[in-house]
């Protein structure tokens, strides 16, 4: 159960080794969760992920991490997956951390490349959103978080195929959070912005760039305030909310 | 009466009295003993809690994705002994019922406390205690016997002395629902209390007028100012009294000495914007509020409702915390730990924990409920809103600092420990849990606080 500042207690990761997604397990395991799932396709990264887990509260069987085996492209598999984690206990949050850039110049000449772009982030989201979504409401508690980002507020030229798939993974999980109001789960989309890690490593630096410890601190903070949008960092919101109204034949000019 | 007379509100979020950490139950209302052993047939696999008037300030009268017994139909006094002073009522009569029942008898309820609108069935399952604790304990103690319906569908009647009352009595509803009880009162000749309030200018000061003489009334309990600093930490302001004989009252008040009259204000509004507890505002409160308390004044005649309860003088004054709500925190050390009272108080005053509602009390004997939270030694509560930054890790230092004096914090008023401090605070711990295996196997009872601590 999540406590009165909305601390978890159990924690399922869908993307088990994305940083966002262990920067805020590590952060939440400082606090009061003692029960975490990384979901990942099986590499020696998960377990690797697990293992780091583990040893922040060295004391014996302080925290339970265990993976399980997921793949965001098979969405045929999600159900068993996912079924068995739930089956094992209340889970307080899941955190939809999953998703990949692609190579937006290569996916362009690329049409099945870019398709699973939008499969791994948007179609697998669908999948496992409902999924959890569903296991959620039937405990008639929790929390599901859900990363979008800024590319899918208002998407650009320079990278319009990972930007259209966070534009549906973030309408749909707008859409199932209101879905859910009132069924005691509560769903928070996570909007950062350029965020340094792996996946964006080699590109160029977007202004206001964060850092996965800072969207972590964001989502702890929205999990305390019951949150249904959080911007990392908080300025990014009116970044947005200007650029929102730019008009077309200027917005494509701009150097975004 | 069939099942299906049973009425089943339609599932809504549910929170306790700090309106913190939601979540979703199907709310079931019994009218009868029958619904209620019904209603816990059918809870299914996520079980079923109890729920009195929801005054609880955490999470004990929830249970996400399973079944909330709202007891409040079960409102019957079943039988009064006028010349013994006893009462048989269903669990879900508020102890506000019974006072508007009882005090023209001339009789009063063993223990109230800080509020009137809870129920009798709370009130065990709690082990609620009032002003009262240093001479009477807790409420259980004056529980001649309940009727609890237990997870296997029967009907109990429980006394005192066995295992499966003191597992109840404190027990948080986990052992079954209570559906009956037969309490004893306390005689009384008039509805107005004798009051003595004094000022206390400092902590030290504070602890050693309680000492002196606490013994010598049958209420006491102290504000105290959680925002003084300096020299000023832990001022406090005093009020100690006992129910005021027929003798003492002014002639107009003698044609009706057992008037219950309770004021009431306006609700607070159904929207308050966060933050409005700022700590200047309390501090000013606070301040406001030491300054208008005489230094020493006794024999000053209140009402009841003026005396125990002057926050049920306003409806809801739990929305005053915004939407964010709010955490009480509650704890006591043994005597011989002033030392940690004193870190905690400082620490507190440091951090300045914008708190309006702390009150320090003595406690007398422990009480035989296993988990019941009383113990010999000093108690402090406080309100605090739960958007305060770093609460949550502060709260957690706190703890470790009662645990490690080998206190305990309240579990009716908890929303926030960490289950394996529960397990140092409470030594009878295992062999609740070995009851409720034993009496319960499949759990059907449970609730989020006890999803939350592994109770």
């Amino acid at each position: 159960m999540k406590d009165a500042f909305g601390a978890p207690q159990s924690l399922l990761v869908l993307g088990g080794t994305s940083e966002i997604g262990l920067a805020t397990a590590r952060r939440l395991v400082a606090r009061r969760t003692r029960t975490v799932w990384l979901a990942g396709r099986p590499s020696p990264d998960l377990e690797a992920a697990a293992a780091a887990l583990r040893g922040l509260r060295p004391e014996t069987d302080a925290v339970t991490v265990r993976t399980v085996p997921f793949d965001a492209l098979d969405p045929s598999a999600h159900e068993e997956a996912l079924g068995k984690v739930f089956a094992e206990g209340d889970v307080d949050m899941v955190l939809l951390a999953f998703g990949v850039l692609g190579d937006q110049g290569r996916d362009e000449a690329a049409p099945l490349a870019a398709v699973r772009v939008a499969q791994t982030n948007y179609t697998g989201a669908v999948s496992a959103g409902l999924i959890c979504a569903n296991a959620l409401r039937a405990q008639g508690h929790g929390s599901l978080v859900v990363l979008s980002s800024v590319a899918g507020e208002r998407v650009r030229r320079a990278n319009f195929i990972y930007g259209s798939s966070k534009a549906g993974l973030d309408a749909f999980a707008q859409g199932l959070g209101d879905a859910l109001h009132g069924s005691g789960v509560h769903v928070m989309v996570v909007r950062p912005g350029f965020v340094r890690t792996r996946m964006t490593a080699g590109l160029t630096e977007a202004p206001m760039a964060t850092t996965p410890e800072a969207v972590a601190h964001a989502i702890e903070q929205g999990l305390w305030r019951r949150s249904e949008t959080v911007w990392v960092p908080g300025a990014m919101r009116l970044v947005m909310s200007a650029l929102r109204h730019v008009p077309r034949t200027v917005f494509r000019r701009l150097p975004l | 009466m069939s099942d299906a007379e049973t009425s089943t509100e339609p599932a809504g979020p549910v929170t306790g009295w700090g309106r913190t950490a939601p979540s979703v139950a199907r709310l079931v209302r019994p009218r009868s003993y029958e619904e209620a052993a019904a209603a816990v047939r059918a809870c299914g696999t996520r079980g079923g809690i109890a729920r009195g008037l929801g005054r609880a300030y955490g999470d004990a009268a929830q249970n996400a994705g399973g079944a909330v017994l709202d007891m409040t139909g079960l409102a019957r006094i079943r039988s009064i002994d006028a010349d013994a002073g006893l009462v048989v009522c269903d669990a879900g009569v508020s102890l506000h019922r019974l006072m508007e029942v009882l005090l023209p008898l001339g009789w009063f309820v063993p223990v109230t406390p800080g509020t009137r609108y809870v129920t009798v069935g709370g009130a065990i399952g709690a082990d609620i205690h009032g002003k009262n604790h240093h001479v009477s304990g807790s409420f259980g103690r004056h529980v001649r016997a309940f009727d609890l319906l237990t997870a296997d569908g029967t009907i109990r009647t429980v006394l005192p002395g066995t295992d499966l009352f003191d597992a109840t009595t404190g027990g948080m509803g986990l052992t079954g629902v209570i559906l009956s009880a037969t309490v004893q009162l306390l005689p009384v000749e008039t509805s107005l209390m004798s009051v003595d309030t004094e000022r206390a200018t400092d902590l030290d000061d504070l602890m050693a007028r309680l000492t002196a003489n606490d013994h010598g009334y049958r209420y006491s309990v102290a504000w105290i100012d959680l925002l003084a600093r300096g020299a000023a930490t832990g001022r406090a302001v005093l009020t100690r009294g006992d129910h005021a004989p027929y003798d003492a009252l002014p002639r107009r008040a003698r044609r009706d000495p057992l008037a219950f009259r309770p004021g009431r204000l306006p609700a607070a509004p159904a929207f308050v914007p966060d933050g409005l507890l700022s700590r200047p505002a309390v501090g000013l409160f606070n301040e406001l509020w030491y300054r208008r308390a005489p230094r020493h004044r006794t024999g000053e005649l209140q009402r009841l409702s003026a005396f125990f309860h002057p926050l049920d003088g306003v409806p809801h004054w739990n929305r005053v915390y915004g939407r964010a709500g709010f955490v009480q925190y509650q704890f006591v050390v043994g005597y011989g730990r002033e030392d940690t009272l004193r870190r905690i108080v400082r620490r507190i005053a440091r951090r300045g924990c914008p708190s309006f509602l702390a009150v320090l009390k003595r406690f007398g004997e422990g009480d035989p409920g296993w988990l019941s939270f009383p113990m010999p030694g000093w108690t402090l509560a406080l309100d605090i809103p739960a958007g305060l930054t770093g609460l949550g890790a502060f709260l957690d230092e706190l703890d470790e600092e009662v645990a490690g004096a080998g206190g305990r914090v309240y579990l009716a008023k908890d929303s926030r420990l960490r289950p394996d401090a529960l397990r140092v605070m409470y030594p009878r711990l295992p062999d609740f849990l070995d009851l409720r295996a034993e009496l319960d196997p499949r759990a059907v009872f449970t609730s989020d606080l006890a999803r939350r601590l592994g109770l």
